[in-house]
């Protein structure tokens, strides 16, 4: 069965708490090679038939609307996977 | 006039009972509202109130953002109805774009729960017109999802419109950008804020003070002072 995936970040310029927790576990545990840790989320979106154009165009639109909010985040990534 | 504010539970409402109980204590008669109506029950005013709508789930407030019953509460906003959103309520009205920025995860991670100093930055708002300008109040505050935030822009034009309603004073609770704690719509009828007003509106089960423990009521005023708005407004 297709699967549009959904990938939304926090913005760049605003605070990521939770990545911002898990650097600083990096530090503690001496793993230096990562020098930032950015964390979102990954929406797996399950298609009942074929991805066509309007499923698809759909499909951004709740992105935009709903498992967003563009205040604070951005959607980085939609992609089919089948 | 008695007048009649609403407040509307949301599956996962915790502070609904203590809001009706913050608007019978002030002299007006609350209304239990349902997130899944479109029935506004003819009330004067709207209270949104805090708790973990949806567990959180998504966004603070997403969910409950999108409920049946917002299309009439976006409406009654529009109208210049006085609504208040408290904690998870405020998360609701910025989640529906009634107010503006959103607000994430405290910026130490963790759930705070304590009696917190704000000032209130506006008092021309339907919430805050019984306070003065600056003046300082307690009221609690018990979040994990209280940091406010919104773009540098946004916030300049918050602060040189006089839309920030309230802010934190001695301690920044949760790292919210410019110790902003509530902010209020141009209209100032639409007002949110994360400390909560409704657990300090009588003795006994208020924050501290220097008089005597559980004493402060300093909260009591946002109900008052809606009251009054709605009073006005019918005369």
């Amino acid at each position: 069965m297709p699967t549009i995936v959904v990938d939304v970040m926090p913005k760049a310029e605003l605070l990521d708490p939770q990545g911002k927790a898990v650097s600083g576990a990096f530090a503690r545990l001496g793993v230096s090679d990562f020098s930032g840790v950015r964390i979102g989320k990954r929406f797996e979106l399950t298609v009942d038939g074929e991805v066509t154009d309007e499923v698809l165009a759909e499909a951004r639109r709740i992105a935009d609307e709903i498992l967003s909010n563009s205040v604070i985040e951005d959607v980085v990534g939609i992609e089919v996977v089948e | 006039m008695t007048a009649r504010i609403g407040v509307i539970t949301f599956p996962g409402s915790l502070d609904d009972r203590d809001a009706q109980r913050a608007i019978e204590i002030a002299g007006g008669e609350a209304v239990a509202l349902w997130h899944g109506s479109h029935d506004l029950d003819g009330v004067d005013a709207l209270v949104l109130p805090g708790g973990f709508s949806y567990g959180d789930y998504l966004r603070a407030g997403a969910i409950a953002a999108l409920a049946p019953i917002m299309a009439e509460v976006k409406d009654a906003a529009a109208k210049g109805m006085p609504i208040l959103g408290i904690c998870n309520g405020f998360q609701m009205l910025v989640e529906a774009h009634l107010l503006p920025g959103g607000l994430i995860r405290n910026a130490h991670q963790q759930f705070i729960r304590r009696d917190q100093k704000l000032r209130v930055e506006n008092n021309d708002t339907a919430w805050t017109s019984d306070f003065s300008s600056g003046q300082e109040i307690v009221i609690p505050l018990k979040n994990a999802d209280g940091g406010y935030i919104a773009s540098e822009s946004e916030l300049d034009r918050l602060e040189g419109e006089g839309l920030v309603a309230f802010r934190y004073v001695g301690v920044n609770p949760n790292g919210s950008l410019r110790d902003i704690a509530g902010i209020a719509n141009e209209r100032g009828n639409v007002v949110g804020l994360m400390p909560h007003p409704e657990h300090a509106v009588e003795p006994g089960f208020g924050p501290d003070t220097a008089a005597a423990m559980r004493s402060g009521v300093d909260g009591l005023s946002f109900f008052t002072s809606a009251i009054a708005a709605v009073v006005a407004q019918a005369a």
